[in-house]
């Protein structure tokens, strides 16, 4: 009897781990397949890809779209100008979160309740996106990148997370000590705080990072000059002005046009997240870290 | 250092004694504020400034007379707003795309990290982890990209629909369509990473919990729905919550690449609206008001959410 049960009850974990694994697997071809897909095309003769013949291998090899990337001015602008506002937005995004998080950390800080206080409530109270247009062109930024920076220096988010973890990661004895040696604020951030952050400090370096590549809006409203555009903003040219030009026109001196533009559009989209999804594979380890700081209350 | 340590002790013997330890406190942290004083001066300006421009909704801001100078107006702008022709279209559009999403996209994670804590080989645990985490790091714009490519007359779906004898479907042209589009690539790009917290707050439940339940004879589902889902139920009310907290702008930047004239009537919503007829057209009161009223209700939801879950789960924000 037991011996039976027994056995009944292993079959039912096998059936249960076959549909886990089954259900997983779906899981994992939903996700990969676009991604597989727009790979294939971009190494795709772009008129196969267009007459759908590509599923999921690439058809009739060519490197054509990339050949034609190279010969794109506006990409390597845009690419430019990406790499500028993402290099020095997320320095300063670095420094003004530790500014604000160390300080916070400190339990012995007169007024700190106060001033968290004032930090948390900006996330749940905003003057929306009108007032801060107006702000934002009234500080003369609109049409420089510091419109794409300096608005967005500090993620509040970003900052409880770095706070919580200087706050629950070192040791307080540990900082009492090295005040007793007479050793300054300062000093004590630099060369005890950061050094023994390194986890947190790469996953805020890589959520920054990817914030100011993927960034589009920002510089919608306030880059008017075309040689400031960002690579997002000249993708979205690329990937989608085409696209009305096809709803709306359809004429016949089109064609060629949307051909061209339809070729490059996976390699575009290929070199433009390449180096975020390089990034990735080195802070990986640390995301479950680095999120799950954040959610504790507090 | 050695200068604060004289002004300390010059408050130490100017001030009555009682206030005198908390400003000897002061002073001895004046590097900390000193580090405080670029993030505060930031959060005024930059988050604090826009409230107090917010002002301009009850005014006819002129730019050349600035918000102080402009003329007040009264509730004028909300008036117009509620009268308009678009105003429940507006309305209905941003609350029932983040209702869809509330019911259909949130669940999804947790029953991602349900599935995950159940695979027992680690190495394949992590390879779905890690392979559903990418797509969170593609851009808005090439995610947009990538659906008109896919769902384009011959991209691969429809293609996949007339291989079993279907009439393709113009998907980004169909106002019907776009909230499913919109809210299933939505899923398809954050499932993986919004699953990571529930992962580890899984990761976090008593194993001996499992054990117990496993003497008592409960099936794996029935351990699931025993141990694994309470145990991570205060996580879900607080990102329910937070969730709420920014329930009408989500998918703004999305929504806005998504569009085009032929989807405007489920497309339309109130932040997109404020977008198009305040940046582009310069209506600032007016859709400064409209964005006011976006906030009003969005707080009222966050603060009714949040009551609420603190009376049945004892669970809140605050």
């Amino acid at each position: 009897m037991s011996k039976q049960m027994a056995i009944k009850k292993t079959s039912d974990e096998r059936i249960f781990d076959a549909v886990v694994y089954a259900i997983a697997a779906v899981i994992i071809i939903i996700v990969l397949y676009p991604l597989l897909f727009i790979v294939s095309a971009s190494f795709s003769d772009p008129a196969k890809v267009l007459n759908g013949e590509v599923w999921l291998l690439p058809k009739g090899v060519s490197l054509d779209a990339y050949t034609n990337i190279l010969h794109n001015d506006k990409i390597w602008v845009g690419y430019r100008n990406t790499i500028i506002y993402t290099v020095v937005g997320t320095v300063i995004n670095i420094i003004m979160t530790i500014l604000a998080a160390y300080p916070l950390s400190r339990p012995d800080l007169p007024g700190r309740g106060a001033i968290m206080v004032l930090i948390t409530l900006t996330m749940f109270l905003s003057g929306g996106l009108i007032p801060t247009y107006l702000l934002v062109k009234e500080l003369g930024m609109v049409n420089t990148m510091w419109a794409l920076i300096v608005p967005g220096a500090i993620a509040t988010y970003n900052l409880i997370v770095m706070r919580t973890y200087f706050q629950s990661s070192i040791p307080w004895e540990l900082q009492e000590a090295a005040h007793m040696d007479g050793c300054s604020n300062w000093r004590l951030l630099f060369s005890i705080i950061l050094p023994l952050s390194k986890p947190i400090l790469a996953v805020m370096l890589l959520f920054y990072a990817v914030g100011h590549w993927n960034s589009f809006f920002p510089a919608l409203i306030y880059i008017r000059d075309e040689a400031l555009h960002p690579l997002q903003l000249v993708l979205r040219e690329i990937l989608m002005i085409s696209q009305s030009a096809a709803i709306e026109g359809g004429s016949v001196g089109l064609e060629d046009q949307i051909l061209l533009s339809e070729s490059i559009k996976f390699a575009v989209i290929i070199v433009s997240t390449l180096p975020v999804l390089i990034m990735y594979p080195f802070v990986q380890r640390h995301f479950v870290k680095g999120v799950m700081i954040g959610s504790i209350k507090g | 250092m050695k200068s604060a340590q004289e002004g300390a002790a010059a408050l130490y013997h100017s001030q009555p004694k009682g206030r005198s330890s908390l400003l000897r406190n002061i002073a001895k942290s004046y590097d900390l504020y000193l580090m405080l004083l670029l993030p505060i001066a930031w959060y005024l300006i930059f988050h604090y400034g826009p409230l107090y421009g917010l002002q301009i909704a009850f005014k006819n801001f002129n730019p050349a007379k600035g918000i102080l100078g402009s003329p007040w107006e009264g509730f004028g702008h909300f008036e117009r707003f509620f009268d308009s022709y678009y105003f429940w279209r507006l309305l209905w559009n941003t609350v029932s795309i983040n209702l869809f999403s509330l019911i259909i996209a949130f669940p999804i994670p947790i029953m991602l990290a349900l599935l995950v804590n159940e695979i027992r080989s680690k190495s394949f645990s992590k390879w779905l982890q890690n392979i559903t985490y990418i797509p969170h790091f593609i851009s808005v714009v090439v995610i947009v990209g990538i659906l008109n490519v896919f769902l384009s007359p011959n991209g691969p779906i429809n293609m996949l629909i007339e291989a079993f004898g279907g009439t393709s479907i113009r998907f980004l042209e169909t106002a019907g369509w776009f909230k499913t589009i919109f809210i299933s690539s939505n899923i398809w790009q954050n499932m993986g990473w919004q699953s990571i917290i529930y992962i580890a707050a899984l990761s976090g439940v008593n194993p001996q919990l499992y054990e117990a339940a496993k003497m008592d004879g409960a099936s794996r589902l029935r351990r699931i729905w025993h141990v694994s889902l309470p145990g991570i139920a205060s996580v879900v009310v607080i990102l329910l919550i937070l969730d709420v907290g920014h329930f009408m702008n989500v998918g703004f930047e999305k929504i806005l690449l998504m569009q085009n004239n032929l989807n405007l009537e489920s497309s339309d919503v109130i932040s997109t609206f404020v977008y198009t007829t305040g940046i582009l057209k310069g209506e600032y009161s007016y859709t400064a008001a409209i964005g006011l009223f976006n906030s009003v209700i969005n707080l009222i939801l966050l603060l009714m959410v949040n009551r609420f879950a603190r009376k049945t789960s004892e669970t809140s924000l605050w």
